[in-house]
């Protein structure tokens, strides 16, 4: 029963993190892709430094803010599954931003004036743009999402690991291996691969079928 | 004559450097203007220009008598249509490609449907309907783009090297149709190339373009009987190469 809490909570918070990742990069990429402003090669470049940020760097920042004596210790949200979910926001949201700029940079530079001189508001020319790049923006999905069901660092940090509060799939492998309990971290990393693959799957099912229709 | 399009005293910077500079150019209504020059001269610039694609630093554009600037932008551009070099289809069916237009604008389902049959069959794509946009031969899909530009009704067509990248029998085959389209419909278009002869089959009018500026404005037998200054010469020399 215990493994199934764990597996739904590891599910909720990665699934959630990831889908405010994408309000946050989808936006932002797209901002970065089609603009031409200054310091544009300065935010593409610490957003790709994101890409590869440390979970455990992330923990530690976040665990700093949301700590009780922190900037934002009044929310009391410290060793909640709401500090996870925004520390893994924190590290998906780079990946998601910066595959969202690389994805929509690959289109071809004339469509988007294209759309707009086809009689496209920006609005519905950002729309087409996506729909063009569903492919390679539903794999930014799955990289975010990659990102942060596997991560451990953050998750211990800030959700302190807690039995039937914050223990999610990575933290619980992490314990049972400490308490030499292998055939149990076995069995649950199997688990969270399956889990991985299995939502990996229907994902790619989807990009699959949008690239034969 | 009433001047449909009248650019006047215009400037377009890109990256500090001018690269259009117009003192005066006008287009009538329901004519065909063709923009010829060099590579680099210009002509796609002034394209986007008239689209409201590109801003000038100085100057203005006016359209039917009125300065771009004081036009709503979006309305504007849903009075023009553009077809670029490349025929930039979405990755969707011919049919919703060419529908694209009319349903930015919101236009009723059976308006669009009767509108893109009417289309895909006048530029002779209408086998094609269902077909994905990237099944499409290079001719094809270049009717396409057209279908998609004419379907919107235009008051203003632009046509940047349309036929740039076909074969020269698709090339032919399309400027026929293309001449015809334009001629029976009487439409305002702007239509850059690097051939004078299709300058001057599908103009009325050619004008052009070296550096920035249009240096002659005329027919082709005018500018080649009486290239106006060194610059046109060379660049009609170039041709002849």
């Amino acid at each position: 029963m215990e493994i199934f809490e764990i597996t739904v909570l590891s599910l909720q918070v990665s699934t959630l993190a990831t889908l405010i990742s994408m309000l946050i990069g989808l936006p932002f990429g797209t901002w970065l892709a089609l603009g031409s402003f200054r310091g544009r090669n300065i935010i593409l470049s610490v957003i790709n430094t994101g890409m590869a940020l440390p979970p455990v760097v992330v923990g530690l920042v976040v665990a700093i803010m949301l700590w009780r004596s922190g900037p934002l210790g009044d929310l009391r949200l410290i060793y909640t599954p709401w500090a996870i979910v925004i520390a893994q926001t924190v590290i998906a949201a780079p990946v998601v931003t910066g595959l969202t700029a690389a994805a929509l940079e690959a289109l071809d530079p004339r469509l988007g004036q294209q759309l707009l001189g086809l009689g496209a508001s920006r609005v519905q020319m950002v729309w087409y743009l996506w729909r063009e790049a569903r492919l390679p923006l539903l794999a930014a999905l799955m990289a975010g999402f990659g990102s942060v069901i596997s991560e451990v660092g953050a998750s211990m940090m800030v959700g302190g690991n807690i039995r039937g509060q914050t223990r999610v799939l990575t933290t619980a492998i992490v314990l049972e291996t400490s308490k030499g309990e292998f055939g149990q971290a076995l069995a649950l990393s199997t688990l969270l691969l399956v889990l991985t693959y299995l939502i990996n799957l229907t994902l790619t099912w989807i990009q699959q079928r949008g690239q034969k229709k | 004559m009433n001047n449909f399009i009248e650019i006047n005293d215009f400037q377009i910077k890109r990256n500090e450097r001018i690269v259009l500079d117009i003192e005066y150019l006008s287009i009538t209504r329901g004519e065909t203007l063709a923009v010829v020059g060099p590579n680099g001269a210009g002509k796609s610039t002034l394209l986007l220009a008239l689209a409201s694609l590109l801003k000038p630093v100085r100057g203005e554009i006016r359209f039917d008598g009125k300065s771009l600037r004081e036009l709503d932008e979006l309305e504007y551009r849903r009075k023009i249509s553009f077809v670029f070099q490349s025929p930039l289809l979405l990755d969707m069916s011919v049919e919703e490609n060419v529908a694209l237009g009319l349903k930015f604008r919101g236009a009723p389902r059976d308006e669009i449907k009767a509108q893109v049959e009417k289309w895909v069959k006048g530029l002779g794509v209408e086998s094609l309907s269902k077909r994905r946009a990237g099944q499409l031969s290079g001719g094809e899909a270049q009717r396409v783009s057209l279908a998609r530009a004419f379907v919107l009704n235009p008051e203003l067509l632009l046509l940047d090297e349309p036929f740039v990248a076909l074969d020269p029998p698709t090339r032919a085959k399309l400027l026929e149709d293309l001449s015809a389209i334009l001629g029976a419909d009487h439409r305002t278009a702007v239509f850059v190339t690097h051939n004078l002869n299709e300058a001057a089959k599908l103009s009325h009018r050619i004008a052009v373009i070296v550096d920035g500026m249009v240096r002659q404005v005329g027919t082709a037998s005018e500018i080649k009987r009486a290239p106006a200054d060194e610059t046109v010469k060379a660049f009609l020399s170039e041709l002849s190469q």
